[in-house]
């Protein structure tokens, strides 16, 4: 069987099941095709065959016991912001350049409990800080629709990875947009789940009260596939929640629509590209032919979301970034004198531009005498955000709006602005701030041809309903095809 | 100096580090541990490795919830922990998890008895969980980090600034101490830097209202030093405030080789530690139904033990407190008593003559060169009259000094009290046959003088003599 590498994770286990192929050959179908188009996509950060083939020869010497392994053989890239034993993780940034994680983050033991076999480490923004894979220490990577544009970010890689056939599903993690986006500009389904529903135990932390780990893939089937065997309480992970995980591939079967109502807020989409509006606006008539009821929600307080995003994920992030100080591990700088220099010569050399733009600006905003003005106004707006959700999902079960304003952008289009930058993940970065869980589907292609995301944002814990939702639309648009 | 002194009054606050007797450590599963092999207690999480997160430590807060029952403190039901920013080689994350704005118990007090036997009491401000840092460690070939304290659970005790002079200071330390040993909240340890205090000290005029700028003394390690170099800071202070000289704001720490305090940093280089609310954290939730659990398996607190004693061995309330000052102290009278089955002489023996002799040594009681089991050995020797409560004395001196056992002191000196009434008799006959002029006097009437004839006997046995039976014999033949 060829072109094993383009089953999607739903089919790959049917194959499995029916012996039709081994996870060696599927293994195999995917490294060949990484070997091709990696050089040029710059999607995987690090690929190890020897590591790759060994784990499928495993895998295939499971033999029957394998059957009621929930991704048994599926190959999943992982963001290098993830922690995997005996891999490399950068987290983009080449102050961890050589770094090899001693300890295997949850989320991906559980997958790799689950018989996943990882693929490699993918491509990001340093620290997961940007929107377009740009700032990454070991160059930008591409989006596989049009090589000129940029697939989105901070999981740049794991999307265009998915995007490339490379695997069928990715791990990222999303802090304000960093799943969701990407996977929008790549043509596929990215779940952001809510926060404290996977573990973060063992990713590189950049806004602990905003990071979350989702799947990104193809279908969204295979999304709820990996989000059900990642969910759930860890004891590493204080601020996982203890709630119950619903088998959310079970509840797919439950698809229709004529008891959902689902809210759009008209003042949101001022702005959009016509383009963007326009399949939005096609795929709500659909979903509304289709027996959803359609209606208005105000969210008045969401404007602010960008100027609280940035006082409180910087905040944050210039105090989990303290760790990387040249002392313990990771890069250390030549020519310090005594360890005042060690820091600032080692923080100066191994941070990107952005980074530091982010250390800085959090490093401010928490410093004695504007804590009350920035960070403690931006906590207490937070909370009114949340109210503007919590009072929508009253009335709807989700609330809809487009993933990014635009498609995919080109390489260097909006690096020099960092507000211009920001402002494509302005509907995503609510959700993150509330706590909520969001999904992106493939909508339509724009007139270039490059896909358009549609954002779906659902209550607290309410994943279930979401990805039904998610898959009631997909069942009328059909799955996109990858390019 | 003290006529000075007069004029001015001291304003002393404290702070105090606790390491929590737990046997893993704050945030992960490490063991705490003190003295292992360098780096070999450690983990992601106190490693400060990527992705690792925080989880706390539930018997750290049981044991901090001990502390804070003792010392009468209001719990809040919803705590904070909080990130203190700031750079260090031994701090692996570049923040020390604490808490800030709202500390797990306020409030509290603690009352001491000051060496007037006067009872003062002394407010705290508050009580707050935190993970120690590493060490740093010198080495020939340059700085090694030693992770393996990095984590380890404290209480950070804060106290008003309630005291007035180094004793004051000193006992307040003393009983806290006390309270957190006997309630098996820290082992108390001072040089392994398990019980490590900070003193803020300034002066003021007498009369004065204001505060005047403080001083803080760092990092001293016993209760002694601590006094030391507060009486040290108020004398410094006090005269520069006499010369006209401001007083900086600095941290100094204690010289004790040159009984000096030192500089160590001055305050105007002081951090912004930029505190925010610990992320990875929940807040800490304290339930009444956890807090009744609690209090159902509190160790005896001193002012129990001190009630029990009176009960049970029949001691003065004045004893009893002077008994239960310390854990370590109380333990020593217990076994004492143990041993000597005579909790009355016991008592005499620890409050005056043993902790009379520590005190002058300097030494506290578990570095008593007198061990309990020997001194409850003495007391039995007492009490089966082998040797006299003079001579006990004399043995007891010598136990101080060479740590020996009573039994062999007494073999070795020829202590032992002669009770043979032969011996006794002609030890008396002696006397009488050497102070005429006295037997004489004594026949006319002067009866008084059997004391003088008593003495001299025992003078005449080198003390030896059991001092009843002389008493007896001599009037026997006298009459």
């Amino acid at each position: 069987m060829s072109n094993l590498n383009q089953l999607d994770i739903q089919s790959l286990l049917a194959g499995y099941e029916k012996k039709q192929f081994t996870v060696s050959e599927v293994a195999e179908s995917c490294l060949k095709i990484i070997g091709e188009k990696n050089a040029k996509l710059n999607a995987l950060l690090e690929i190890s065959s020897e590591k790759v083939m060994k784990r499928a020869k495993e895998l295939d010497g499971q033999g029957s016991s394998s059957g009621k392994l929930k991704l048994y053989g599926v190959p999943i890239a992982i963001k290098d912001n993830f922690l995997v034993k005996g891999w490399q993780c950068t987290a983009g940034s080449k102050i961890l350049e050589g770094y090899r994680s001693p300890y295997t983050a949850t989320s991906v033991k559980r997958l790799e409990e689950a018989g996943a076999l990882i693929i490699g480490k993918a491509n990001c923004d340093e620290f997961a800080m940007g929107s377009s894979n740009e700032n990454s220490a070991y160059g930008p990577c591409r989006n596989p629709w049009d090589l000129e544009r940029v697939p989105g970010g901070s999981s740049g890689g794991s999307a265009a990875a998915v995007a490339a056939s490379m695997c069928p599903a990715a791990l990222g993690t999303d802090t304000g947009g960093s799943i969701r986006q990407p996977a929008s500009l790549c043509g596929l389904v990215g779940v952001k789940p809510s926060y404290g529903r996977v573990s973060r135990y063992g990713i590189v932390s950049y806004a602990s009260s905003l990071d979350q780990v989702g799947p990104l893939s193809q279908t969204v089937w295979d999304s709820a596939r990996v989000l059900e065997v990642m969910s759930g309480f860890d004891p590493h992970d204080a601020t996982t929640s203890k709630m119950a995980v619903p088998d959310f591939t079970q509840s797919l079967r439950e698809t229709s629509l004529s008891q959902v109502t689902l809210g759009i807020a008209p003042a949101w989409l001022e702005g959009v590209d016509s383009d963007v509006k326009k399949a939005f606006d096609a795929s709500i008539d659909a979903l509304k032919k289709s027996g959803a009821k359609i209606i208005e929600v105000d969210l008045p307080r969401t404007r602010y979301s960008l100027s609280v995003y940035y006082l409180i994920a910087p905040s944050e992030a210039s105090s989990n970034l303290a760790r990387f100080d040249g002392v313990h591990y990771g890069f250390r700088a030549k020519d310090f004198t005594d360890s005042e220099t060690l820091y600032r010569l080692s923080r100066g050399q191994g941070f990107g531009k952005e980074v530091k733009l982010r250390i800085m600006l959090g490093t401010y905003a928490l410093s004695a005498g504007y804590y009350d003005a920035f960070y403690l106004k931006a906590t207490q707006v937070r909370r009114l955000i949340q109210q503007d959700f919590e009072d929508a999902h009253k009335k709807c079960d989700a609330v809809l709006v487009p993933t990014s304003p635009s498609t995919a952008f080109k390489l260097g289009e909006k690096s020099d602005d960092p507000l211009k930058m920001y402002l494509s993940d302005i509907f995503t970065l609510p959700v993150n701030l509330a706590g909520l869980p969001g999904i992106s589907v493939p909508c339509g292609l724009d007139q270039q041809g490059l896909p358009i995301g549609l954002q779906m944002i659902g209550r607290p814990f309410d994943e279930a309903k979401l990805l039904q939702i998610a898959k009631s639309h997909e069942q009328i648009h059909g799955v996109l095809k990858r390019p | 100096m003290s006529d000075l002194r007069e004029k001015y009054e001291a304003v002393i606050g404290l702070e105090v580090h606790a390491q929590l007797l737990t046997k893993s450590k704050m945030f992960c599963a490490c063991a705490n541990q003190y003295g292992a092999e360098i780096n070999t207690n450690i983990c992601p999480v106190c490693t400060g490795q990527p992705g690792a997160l925080p989880t706390v430590n539930q018997r750290a807060v049981e044991l901090g919830i001990r502390a804070a029952i003792a010392l009468d403190c209001q719990i809040r039901s919803e705590s904070i922990f909080a990130r203190k920013n700031y750079f260090y080689p031994d701090l692996p994350k570049g923040y020390q998890i604490s808490q800030y704005e709202k500390p797990y118990c306020e409030h509290g007090k603690i009352t001491v008895r000051l060496k007037s036997g006067e009872e003062k009491t002394f407010g705290i401000t508050r009580i707050h969980f935190e993970e120690d840092a590493g060490k740093n460690v010198h080495a020939s070939h340059g700085t090694v980090v030693n992770l393996n304290r990095a984590g380890v659970p404290l209480i950070e005790i804060v106290s008003e600034p309630d005291m007035r002079n180094s004793h004051e200071a000193g006992q307040y330390l003393r009983a806290l101490h006390s309270i957190l040993r006997y309630g098996d909240i820290c082992d108390g340890n001072m040089e392994q830097g398990n019980f490590r205090c900070d003193a803020n000290i300034s002066v003021r005029k007498r009369g004065e209202t204001k505060f005047g700028t403080k001083v803080e003394l760092k990092n001293i390690n016993s209760f002694r030093f601590v006094e030391k170099a507060i009486d040290y800071e108020i004398d410094r202070q006090i005269d520069m405030v006499e010369k006209n000289e401001p007083i900086r704001q600095q941290t100094r720490t204690w010289n004790s080789a040159k009984n000096i305090t030192e500089l160590m940093r001055e305050k105007e280089s002081a951090h912004d530690y930029r505190y925010f609310p610990e992320p990875d954290l929940s807040p800490l939730v304290i339930s009444s139904a956890w807090l009744e659990d609690i209090k159902k398996v509190m160790p005896e607190m001193p002012v129990q033990v001190r009630e029990r004693f009176q009960k049970e061995y029949g001691l003065s309330d004045y004893d009893a407190g002077v008994l239960t000052a310390s854990k370590d102290l109380a333990l020593y009278y217990q076994e004492a008593v143990k041993v000597s089955n005579n909790s009355k002489a016991s008592a005499n023996w620890v409050a005056n003559e043993l902790l009379g002799r520590l005190n002058a040594a300097g030494k506290e009681i578990d570095q008593s060169p007198v061990k309990s089991d020997q001194l409850g050995d003495l007391i039995i020797r007492i009490d089966k009259s082998e040797i006299s409560g003079k001579i006990a004395k004399t043995v007891f001196e010598e136990m101080f000094a060479t740590g020996r056992n009573p039994g062999d002191i007494i073999k070795e000196k020829g202590l032992v009290q002669i009770s043979d009434t032969g011996a006794i008799e002609a030890a008396i006959d002696k006397v009488i046959a050497a102070n005429p002029t006295q037997v004489a006097d004594y026949k006319a009437g002067k009866v008084k003088l059997l004391a003088f004839f008593v003495g001299q006997v025992m003078k005449e046995t080198k003390g030896q003599a059991n001092p009843g039976m002389v008493n007896e014999l001599v009037k026997k033949k006298l009459d």
